[in-house]
């Protein structure tokens, strides 16, 4: 059991709020994923949920269970830090073991908890290391080691794969996700990233300045926004936003339209443009396109194998059932 | 950085301050060697001009025969010891008081830090006369104001008076060392450790304290190397009585006030014998932290 409910929680540090009155509901078994731009409260949100931070206002349910005044060692929640906050005098066993010992397990169930997870986590050949000797990937997999040891309700990982170079992030996302699928149990991840928030999440909440701007599948905050923010904020690269004459033939304050969205051609489209900067993927390629008339920069994505060169002009049609309509305050029009 | 080149203007420019270092560190200990194989009375009329007459190892032979050799060591290490113990035990729970965020935190840090600045002949005048004193200390006030028999401080107690004496001036040195490790100390380990169910009793066992050991060894290492020759205190309390003498005191003894150059300086040579012995000691024991 894991299902985590926020009413009304609010924090604020000294005069600043940080967290206005905020609702939320975290399923058992979900894997949920708190995303938004830096100095949100993200990280604020997660320590609020792990007890490190006392609420200034509002109740925190555990499994329904009042737990706003419970110290976080009661609260039945793992947490996985940043920083990895490993102990960096003990060897990754010790490491792994001390959450089970504070607890006072015996010790063959120790053994067999640490023989478990050090296989799941590759860990073995590494148990007698101290952590100063791991790399940052090992060193992330001890964290989580030390967190599945403890059979948690839930676990909170604050931004763990931020420290990571590209490619072991990735390998390391797939290993999360595949401990999720295993564990079930429910876990609560923060990341500024949006590609981590779309891939893992079966539930992601929008956060910007501590206000939920959309809690949603990935899906669901792709296709529909609910704002303007939010909108700019999913997918990559972001949204081309048109405001204007072309927003008001839609009957909208502005318009968005994702770069996969707009089909190119040398000649006759409904737009047109000069071609700037080309970023190539090799499968895709990027065009950043300019004097359009309409916005300073429009993003386009077309195959790999489109040709246009710096300078050539460029045209462009929209799909029209794949624009968004905004009003004046940045909401959805539907 | 570390071309051939550079390697070798480095050298040259380092040999000006490395000669005066030998030179300093090394005519004074081979002058000590020196005196101390020889009979050196200046008042016998002994002089460097005439001549000294080489006694060979007697000079040491008398300075260890001496009935007050061994209890000047065990007073020397009793006082180290002492002290080592009182200023990292306090300092370490001073540095955790100061550590937490209070009302007045920059005037109580300076406070603490004060008895550094003091010269510890002022502070051995000032224990004595202010607050040791068995008549109008301000401790004999204190006894007295519970009805207790005001003590003989520096007479009856006196190993633990200079103890105490000692203690509070390397207190403030201990304490800000440590405070720096601890204020060192990454804040997400400790909350690491709380969500671990680990009391904050089992946070300091088990997370400060090692994150200190590396600190406490250096105050350690530091102080004993000061704490040997303690002076100062002693000659200003108890002048060496009651069972004060230490190891330096005794050797200030025998040069000035018995006039016996040779003799005080086999005790010298005792001197850093025991130094050396009390640094592998240390090293042994707690230099393996400094390592890792
Ligand atoms: N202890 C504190 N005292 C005062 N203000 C704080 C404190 N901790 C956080 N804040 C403020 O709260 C806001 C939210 O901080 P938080 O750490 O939750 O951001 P975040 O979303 O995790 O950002 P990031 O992605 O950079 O980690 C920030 O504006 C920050 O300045
Ligand atoms: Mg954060």
């Amino acid at each position: 059991m894991g299902q985590i409910t926020l009413q009304q929680v609010q924090k604020s540090f000294g005069d600043t709020e940080v967290i206005p009155p905020l609702d939320l509901t975290i399923e058992d078994g979900e894997f949920v994923v708190f995303v938004g731009p830096s100095g949100c409260g993200k990280s604020t949100l997660l320590r609020l949920i792990a007890g490190l931070e006392d609420v200034t206002a509002g109740t925190i349910l555990i499994d329904g269970k009042d737990a706003t005044n419970i110290p976080p060692a009661k609260r039945g929640l793992a947490m996985v830090f940043q920083s990895y906050a490993l102990y960096p005098h003990m060897s990754v066993r010790k490491n792994i073991a001390f959450p089970m010992r504070m607890a006072k397990l015996d010790k063959a169930e120790q053994d067999r908890r640490i023989e478990q997870a050090a296989a799941a986590l590759n860990l073995t050949d590494y148990l007698d290391r101290r952590p100063g000797q791991l790399s940052g990937g090992q060193r992330q997999r001890v964290a989580i080691g030390r967190a599945i040891v403890r059979e948690p309700e839930a676990f909170l990982f604050d931004e763990p794969l931020s420290n990571l170079d590209a490619a072991l992030r990735v390998g390391m996302r797939l290993e999360i996700s595949e401990l999720h699928n295993r564990l079930a149990t429910t876990m609560i991840y923060v990341t500024h990233d949006q590609v981590e928030a779309m891939t893992m999440a079966d539930k992601i909440v929008v956060l910007q300045s501590g206000i939920i701007e959309q809690v949603g599948s990935p899906l669901e905050l792709y296709k529909t926004p609910r704002n303007r923010f939010v909108a700019g904020f999913i997918g990559s690269p972001k949204m081309n936003f048109v405001e204007g004459d072309e927003a008001v033939k839609h009957d909208a304050h502005a318009i968005g339209i994702r770069p996969e969205h707009i089909d190119v051609s040398p000649k006759g489209g409904t737009w047109s443009g000069t071609v700037g900067v080309a970023e190539h993927l090799g499968s895709d390629t990027f065009f950043h396109i300019h004097e359009t008339g309409l916005a300073e920069t429009l993003t386009v994505r077309a195959p790999g194998d489109v040709q246009f060169k710096h300078g050539d002009t460029i045209h462009l049609t929209p799909r029209a059932d794949q624009i968004h309509r905004f009003d004046a305050s940045g909401l959805r029009i539907s | 950085m570390a071309t051939q080149q550079s390697r070798s203007a480095a050298r040259l420019m380092m040999a000006p301050a490395v000669v005066l270092l030998l030179g300093w560190m090394l005519v004074p200990l081979i002058m000590t060697l020196y005196f101390s194989f020889k009979k050196y009375l200046p008042l016998r009329g002994d002089s460097l001009e005439n001549g000294l007459q080489w006694v060979g190892f007697q000079n040491y032979i008398r300075f260890v025969s001496s009935s007050s050799f061994w209890p000047s060591v065990q007073t020397t290490l009793i006082i180290v010891g002492g002290v080592l113990v009182i200023t990292v035990v306090l300092g370490v729970l001073l540095a955790l008081l100061l550590d937490q965020p209070m009302w007045g935190q920059g005037v109580v840090r300076i406070l603490v830090i004060a008895p550094f600045f003091v010269m510890p002949t002022v502070s051995g005048l000032v224990w004595k006369n202010m607050f040791m004193d068995p008549i109008n200390g301000i401790l004999a006030h204190t006894w007295r104001f519970f009805g207790a028999e005001p003590l003989q401080w520096l007479s009856q107690h006196s190993l633990e008076s200079i103890v105490l004496i000692v203690s509070w001036q390397w207190l403030p040195f201990a304490t800000l060392i440590l405070l720096t490790a601890i204020q060192s100390l990454d804040s997400e380990q400790l909350e690491a450790a709380e969500m671990d169910g680990a009391s904050s009793l089992k946070r300091f066992w088990f997370i400060i304290l090692p994150h200190l050991s590396r600190a406490i060894t250096i105050v350690i290492l530091i102080q004993t190397i000061f704490l040997l020759s303690v002076f100062a205190e002693i000659f200003v309390t108890t002048a060496g009585a009651f069972g004060t003498k230490t190891l330096t005191y005794l050797i200030f003894q025998r040069v000035l006030e018995s006039q016996n150059v040779g003799l005080g300086s086999a005790g010298g040579v005792y001197a850093i014998i025991l130094a050396n012995i009390v640094a592998i000691f240390l090293m042994r024991i707690v230099g393996k932290n400094l390592d890792a």
